[in-house]
């Protein structure tokens, strides 16, 4: 995308302004990056009462079997994606990623079973080439359709079930990564209890037409704020969620960035449909002799933040590397610095000390588990 | 006497000394910072150099050095809580006091009203 292409507004952008939001250009969308609030206290609103995000800047993809069943679609999807699709019950909702034929990562997205098709959403930069990836691979079998007329709203933090709970009575029988379809102000909403910041929350599909005012209702509730792409990032990143093109892209296999578990046993060596997708053989040579290099913590000593592109070394005098930061910033609930990265395997155990390149010191940061605050997922 | 650049520095001269920090318009744009990096007393700085840097919960910025001269002080308070630079940052939240080299140098930089409308 060059400088020049108008970047697109999302449905809310009439309210973000409303809310006083600084605007900014993300993935060719304006986005709010904060509210008067600022990055800190929605930060921490969000962990502690419920934020509202808006994500409508993502892709919202649905792939419907031309005849036959959904086990149609799973089974197509799995020949780009590596993770169990076939298995996924209706009204569930699972973690996926579209792999290149090196066994680095395309992009990473979400997969429901919505009972007659599948619904994904993909990362706003990337959703274009999914599309066209898709449409390529499933083209034939399966009807691809973007949704571009769907906002897409999360909800997130200990009281969104019960301020989503005011408009619909049965979101407490959900539990995560399920996904159901209700009305909300009379509006048929898509739901599902998940999110990108750690906490319990939703991800509300909307009709553009209504997602303004659905929003604005919800944000009339005193245990809702709106939140920006900059608290977006500070809660992933302690939730230690990746974030696509920092820590993980076409460069980084599954394995490497630490993502095993988002491929299930029967796609793996052994299980009934193992490979059988682009860099099966990269992927699964990993799982097997274990990835050179491994994506981990990393939590420095002091206060400065370490941020992605800080080189990482072994010794305090920098001279032998052994990874990079991919992101870092600070992190308003652990109150200090956090940060993750790739590193050698020879230095991935918890509580090794290696040393951050700073502003051309060596600072102390020491591998840490992941994440760095503890989920309160509803399981 | 107090003077601004265009890089959003405030200093207050007294007796060759400026006593320097970033505008509450800076402040602002900035965000809620969590880290600061002083210069150590003694440090000579020329104009335009960095001398400080800042880190928001997003991201890192320098302090530009506004004019020539050396670190005779530095404020320990915002190292301790960045915050101030945000609730406070044309008074407690300034950064470091600078011995000027040349004093009449100042006179180049914007004053205040120059400085408004720049950031209107």
């Amino acid at each position: 995308m060059d400088d020049h292409t108008p970047l697109k507004q999302t449905p809310l952008h009439d309210l973000h302004l409303s809310l006083g939001a600084r605007m900014v250009p993300f993935a060719g969308y304006e986005m709010p990056v904060q509210y008067p609030a600022g990055v800190m206290k929605e930060h921490l609103f969000t962990r502690a009462c419920a934020g509202l995000f808006d994500v409508s800047h993502m892709g919202q993809i649905t792939i419907r079997p031309k005849s036959g069943p959904i086990e149609d679609a799973a089974l197509a999807l799995e020949r780009i994606v590596p993770v169990d699709v076939l298995g996924l019950a209706e009204g569930r909702q699972r973690y996926g990623l579209f792999t290149n034929q090196t066994g680095g990562i395309l992009d990473d997205l979400m997969i429901a079973n919505r009972g007659d098709h599948l619904f994904l959403v993909v990362n706003a930069s990337c959703k274009e080439a999914d599309f066209a990836h898709l449409k390529a691979h499933l083209g034939e079998s399966c009807d691809v359709e973007m949704l571009e007329d769907r906002a897409l709203i999360a909800l997130q933090g200990p009281h969104a079930e019960c301020v989503l709970a005011e408009l619909w009575a049965d979101v407490a029988t959900m539990r995560f990564m399920d996904v159901a379809e209700a009305a909300l102000h009379d509006v048929p909403c898509i739901i599902s209890r998940s999110g990108y910041t750690g906490e319990d929350g939703f991800e509300i599909s909307i009709p553009a037409s209504h997602a303004a005012d659905v929003t604005r209702r919800i944000l009339e509730h005193p245990d809702v704020m709106p939140i920006g792409l900059g608290a977006r990032d500070s809660l992933r990143l302690e939730a230690g969620l990746c974030l696509y093109g920092n820590d993980i892209d076409t460069g980084t296999t599954p394995v490497e960035a630490a993502l095993e578990w988002a491929l299930q046993k029967v796609r793996r060596t052994g299980g009934a449909r193992a490979g059988g997708f682009p860099g099966s053989d990269r992927i699964l040579a990993d799982f097997a002799t274990g990835a050179a290099r491994r994506r981990v913590g990393l939590k420095p000593e002091g206060r400065a933040p370490v941020r992605g592109g800080v080189s990482l070394f072994a010794d305090p005098d920098g001279n032998t590397p052994v990874g990079t930061v991919t992101s870092g910033g600070f992190g308003p609930s652990v109150d200090g610095p956090v940060a993750m990265g790739y590193v050698d395997q020879a230095h991935t155990a918890v509580g090794t000390k290696l040393y951050a390149e700073v502003r051309g010191k060596y600072l102390p940061v020491a591998v840490s588990a992941l994440p760095f605050i503890t989920p309160t997922y509803k399981r | 006497m107090l003077k601004f650049t265009d890089e959003h520095e405030w200093l207050k001269i007294e007796d060759g000394v400026a006593t320097v920090g970033i505008t509450s318009h800076a402040a602002d744009q900035l965000g809620d910072l969590v880290f600061v990096e002083l210069p150590e007393a003694g440090a000579t700085f020329t104009k335009g150099e960095s001398a400080a840097t800042v880190e928001s919960v997003k991201a890192a910025s320098d302090v530009y050095c506004p004019l020539d001269g050396e670190i005779v002080e530095m404020n320990p308070a915002i190292v301790d809580d960045p915050s101030l630079v945000n609730s406070d940052p044309q008074g407690a939240g300034w950064f470091f006091k600078l011995k000027l080299s040349d004093p009449s140098a100042a006179n180049a930089l914007l004053d205040e009203a120059a400085y408004k409308e720049l950031i209107a």
